[in-house]
């Protein structure tokens, strides 16, 4: 049943993406193409939670599409219903904020085909249970998704970003054909169900697991295949970003755990290793990036890298527990993963409608130029407080639990046999800690120089409080993260069935619990009660609240800054997205992005104004992306001399090549 | 009556934190003045400053928002709640099982990002300043912090501070290197956090050297008295913290008489008093670092953190 109702929304959203291409130009195209998007991406929603929370039996069809001899199988396990409730909820949201957002797209004809397109593309992968339908639908997501990372295409900025994209998404798609090429083996079975049932040999396990790497990494952005999305997720407008940073990355790791850990069979303890170290770097690497951005946008990007390692992490340290036979663990940290990929779909989309709202309102996403806006968009300004606050991993929020599970996880693995793994979990583990400071230090960052302080440009002062759709979208998606902040127990529980089909094991149920609290493995090891701790928090600030107003004091006066005697009027000496990620980029930086800072300070007498230059290396690009691009260029280069040639060149060419071609064939045979 | 009596722990824990505080700061300010040959001022000095503080009328910046308001409440809050979680004098406290030593860790974390936040609202140099630095010192004091945890955590198989603190105070924990590793990286973490020198000096007036001071700069009236008794509480939870892991002696167990926790009480208030007069004697014994050596002392702590960690990882003897 809930599968019918899935497709039956698939068919609307792609009938919506035919509207779109017709009504485009006129009024009514905008609310109705996201309109019928809201709608379907609510219903998918509906019977996605509720195949979710039945435990009824997965059902499945088999549609006369694609490949005549094949099919189209569909199928919604508890695996792919959990990813349909990311999907279509973030789905949702986004349409919901587009309703309002949307109204003010300059080219509504280069968006509203391809949107419902995209969500459909998204829903589809999901539920896809053959390898052809599978790669189909997620170049089906890639292309529509390019389409409108082209949105804007006269900025040569997005073209380039677009460009990049097509690469890696085709190479991504590429692996991962590959990788399902491996695991059909040479009878060929693409279906689902025939590779879960075959026998892959340990070659065959570390081809796939490179390949899924490869491909599903790429499209999820793990370093170093990360290099296309802080170009391509804001290049796209507002709620698209956010359902590729959100969303469109969460289909991905669902691609990732689906090959890995449901096809492939029992992990081995050296994938999970290979895993591991990868997604540790890929969490650092991807908030020191995020936190040397000046641009509200490509901060939000590079920092769902960071949070695609932190779910890389939970699935590592899933896989190498499974292998070790410690089934409680492995179903710590995968019930830990899946839950930051619910968290994180809901902060980093409700972030990117805040960017939204702040790009409608002032035209700007260079912080550089923003500031003071918690004055002009109130009620903007606080659901993005809340997104950041969550993103940070601070209690009582959503974003605290995750990490929290994922660091009782890691408490866990002494216990595993294999040195390597011993020695690189603590190391992860540092890193993970690291990237969680950090992510604090780079929204701090990026709400105190976007919405504290002082107006930096016109276009700041003047800004005004955003619609009421998107305001909607954006406190409902903050509502959600208290919740799942404060009542994670019943998230975990309605995670127990996908960790119970893909681990074989599950957490304890925890809504049992006292006082609602979760208790990983036992009350005297570790728990947390976020719902507790909210109270306690409130409840602490309203009792200091009062007694200090009651009998001490409640006056105020409006005065000018103090800033120790000497208030500047100018709003430029306040400190700047780069000034404040002055220190953090003279800690790491150095090291991570050879960071290099020139002072120019004329001599006296001279009128030029002083100047400060840092540059910054991307490493990942200057050692992997530079030399193919070099040696790309330079082949290109050699064979061009080939067009310039004599008739008789080629017709010795021609000769020489028949001549070898024979020779190899008379050798070979 | 269990439940009764660990409720009554728990509010007399509440209180005598919030009394307790300030008091520690005037003593480590006291044993500051008599080590430099100043008479200081009274013990008591800190809750004179407090209640006058907190009479006084705020004067906010023009350009101040909500949240600069608003902050205070909430620093204080997540501080207040972290510290009456940290076992002082009894370890059976009602709600300890509602928040790890992870998420106290996080509490704290909650109150620095407002904190920081708070010091961008107003859009002064200084406050950039100090929230750009602060950000800076927490990004290396915190992960040593959690490294610290994880080793607490591995010794101890608990990551709920009243079992680490049951666990140390049972004759099964015995010496051990990754123990004394810990011990050294939370010193310079509780150093580091709570702004002390040689990290960040509190009574300093240098505008080059601030940081937790630069934040808070244009605080004043009850705003800044909170802010100043969340920093006080900060102080007492750190070395709380390092009390009760340490040097648990004479904790009061869960269901203890009244005897058993006037001792544990006694026993505190002995405990917290040498840790501010050690602290008093560190901080005059040494100078204040430049802000970027900062990092190289704060990293000394993660490494140590993580030798910790990675020392129980490979073996359980260590």
């Amino acid at each position: 049943m809930s599968l019918v109702v899935v497709l039956a929304c698939v068919a609307a959203l792609l009938i919506a993406s035919v509207l779109g291409a017709a009504t485009a130009r006129t009024r009514a195209g905008t609310p109705l193409v996201y309109g019928v998007s809201l709608a379907a991406c609510g219903v998918a929603l509906v019977a996605a939670l509720a195949q979710l929370l039945s435990n009824e039996a997965a059902p499945t069809l088999v549609l006369p599409l694609a490949l005549p001899w094949l099919g189209a199988h569909f199928r919604i396990d508890v695996l792919a219903a959990f990813f349909l409730v990311v999907v279509d909820l973030g789905g949702g949201a986004a349409s919901l904020y587009a309703l309002g957002y949307g109204v003010h797209e300059e080219a509504p004809q280069r968006v509203l085909p391809f949107y419902p397109a995209f969500l459909a593309g998204m829903n589809l992968v999901v539920i896809a249970d053959d390898a052809f339908t599978f790669l189909l639908c997620w170049e089906f997501m890639s292309l529509t998704s390019w389409a409108l990372v082209m949105a804007h295409h006269r900025d040569a900025d997005n073209r380039r970003a677009g460009f990049i994209y097509l690469v890696m998404a085709s190479f991504g798609t590429f692996a991962l054909m590959l990788a399902f090429g491996l695991l059909a083996g040479p009878a060929g079975g693409y279906a689902f169900e025939v590779m879960r049932a075959g026998q892959h040999g340990p070659l065959i396990a570390a081809l796939v697991l490179t390949l899924a790497l490869l491909g599903a990494g790429s499209k999820a952005g793990l370093v170093p295949l990360h290099v296309w999305l802080p170009l391509a997720h804001p290049a796209a407008p507002s709620h698209v970003s956010a359902l590729m940073s959100g969303v469109m990355t969460k289909v991905a790791v669902y691609g990732f755990i689906r090959i890995v850990l449901d096809l492939l069979g029992v992990p081995s303890w050296w994938a999970s290793m290979a895993v591991l170290a990868i997604a540790g770097i890929t969490t650092v690497m991807g908030v020191l990036y995020a936190l040397m951005q000046h641009d509200l946008k490509r901060l939000l990007a590079y920092h769902t890298v960071e949070n695609i390692g932190i779910v890389f992490i939970g699935v590592g340290l899933a896989m190498g527990f499974k292998a070790n036979a410690m089934p409680l663990a492995a179903a710590l940290a995968f019930t830990a993963a899946l839950f930051h990929v619910f968290n994180h779909s809901l902060f980093k989309s409700l972030l990117f409608f805040g960017a939204g709202s702040v790009l409608t309102a002032t035209g700007e996403c260079d912080m550089e130029n923003l500031g003071g806006l918690i004055h002009r968009m109130p009620y903007a300004a606080f659901a993005f407080l809340v997104g950041c606050a969550a993103i940070s991993a601070l209690p009582p929020l959503n974003g605290f639990v995750s990490e929290w599970l994922t660091f009782q996880a890691i408490l866990l693995s002494p216990a595993v046999a294999q040195w390597g793994l011993k020695m690189l979990v603590p190391g992860v583990g540092a890193l993970l800690a690291l990237s969680a400071a950090l992510a604090a230090a780079c929204f701090v960052k990026a709400y105190g120089v976007t919405f504290l302080g002082r107006p930096r440009s016109p276009a700041a002062e003047t800004a005004t409080e955003t619609d009421r759709f998107s305001l909607t979208a954006m406190f409902g998606l903050a509502a959600l993260c208290l919740l799942a902040g404060i009542l994670p127990g019943f998230v975990i529980d309605a995670l127990a069935p996908v960790s119970q089909a893909l681990i074989g094991s599950r957490m304890p149920i925890q809504a049992s619990d006292p006082w609602l609290s979760i208790v990983p493995i036992a009350a005297s090891r570790s728990s947390y009660d976020g719902l507790l701790v909210f109270v306690f928090i409130g409840l602490a600030s309203l009792i200091v609240a009062w007694t200090i107003h009651r009998f001490a004091s409640r006056a105020f006066r409006r005065s000018a800054a103090w800033d120790c005697g000497t208030p500047d009027p100018s709003p430029l000496t306040q400190y700047t997205a780069a000034s404040f990620a002055q220190p953090i980029r003279r800690v790491y930086g150095t090291l991570v992005f050879r960071a290099h800072e020139r002072v120019d300070m004329p001599l006296p007498g001279d009128a030029r104004p002083a100047a400060l230059r840092v540059s910054l290396r991307d490493l990942a690009w200057d050692w992997c992306y530079a030399p193919i691009e070099g040696s790309i260029a330079t082949t290109a280069g050699r064979l061009n001399q080939l067009q310039f040639l004599t008739i008789r060149k080629y017709l010795s060419l021609v000769f020489a090549l028949l001549v070898v071609l024979l020779l190899v064939l008379t050798i070979w045979l | 009556m269990a439940l009764i009596h660990d409720l009554a722990v728990q509010f007399a824990q509440m209180l005598v934190v919030l009394m307790l505080a300030p008091g520690l700061v005037g003593l480590v300010r006291k044993v500051k003045a008599r080590l430099t040959r100043r008479r200081g001022a009274s013990v008591v000095q800190p809750y004179r400053d407090l209640s006058r503080l907190i009479r006084k009328e705020v004067v906010l910046a023009e350009n101040a928002s909500w949240l600069f308001r608003v902050a205070p409440y909430l620093i204080f809050a997540a501080t207040w709640v972290a510290a009456a979680l940290v076992p002082t004098f009894a370890t059976g406290l009602e709600f300890s099982w509602s928040a790890d030593l992870i998420a106290i860790i996080a509490l704290l974390a909650s109150a620095r990002f407002f904190l920081a936040l708070a010091g961008m609202d107003v859009g002064t140099a200084f406050g950039g300043i100090g929230s750009s630095r602060e950000v800076m010192i927490a990004s290396l004091a915190e992960p040593a912090m959690l490294m610290i945890v994880f080793t607490l955590a591995l010794i101890a198989g608990s990551t709920q501070l009243s079992t680490i603190a049951a666990f140390m105070n049972s004759p099964a924990v015995g010496l051990s290197v990754s123990l004394g590793l810990a011990l050294v990286a939370l010193v310079i973490v509780a150093v580091a956090e709570n702004g002390r020198i040689p990290v960040d000096n509190p009574a300093t007036h240098l505008e080059l050297t601030m940081v937790h001071e630069a934040m808070v700069l244009e605080y004043s009236g009850r705003h800044l008295a909170l802010i100043e008794l969340a920093a006080a509480l900060k102080l007492l939870l750190y070395t709380s913290l390092i009390a009760c892991i340490f040097a648990p002696w004479d904790i009061a167990g869960p269901e203890a008489g009244l005897a058993t926790i006037a001792i544990g009480a006694a026993a505190y208030v002995i405990k917290l008093a040498i840790g501010g007069a050690l602290l008093a004697v560190f901080e005059t014994a040494i100078t204040k670092m430049r802000v970027f050596r900062v990092p190289q002392f704060i990293g000394a702590a993660l490494m140590l953190g993580l030798l910790g960690t990675l020392l129980r990882f490979v073996s359980g003897g260590f």
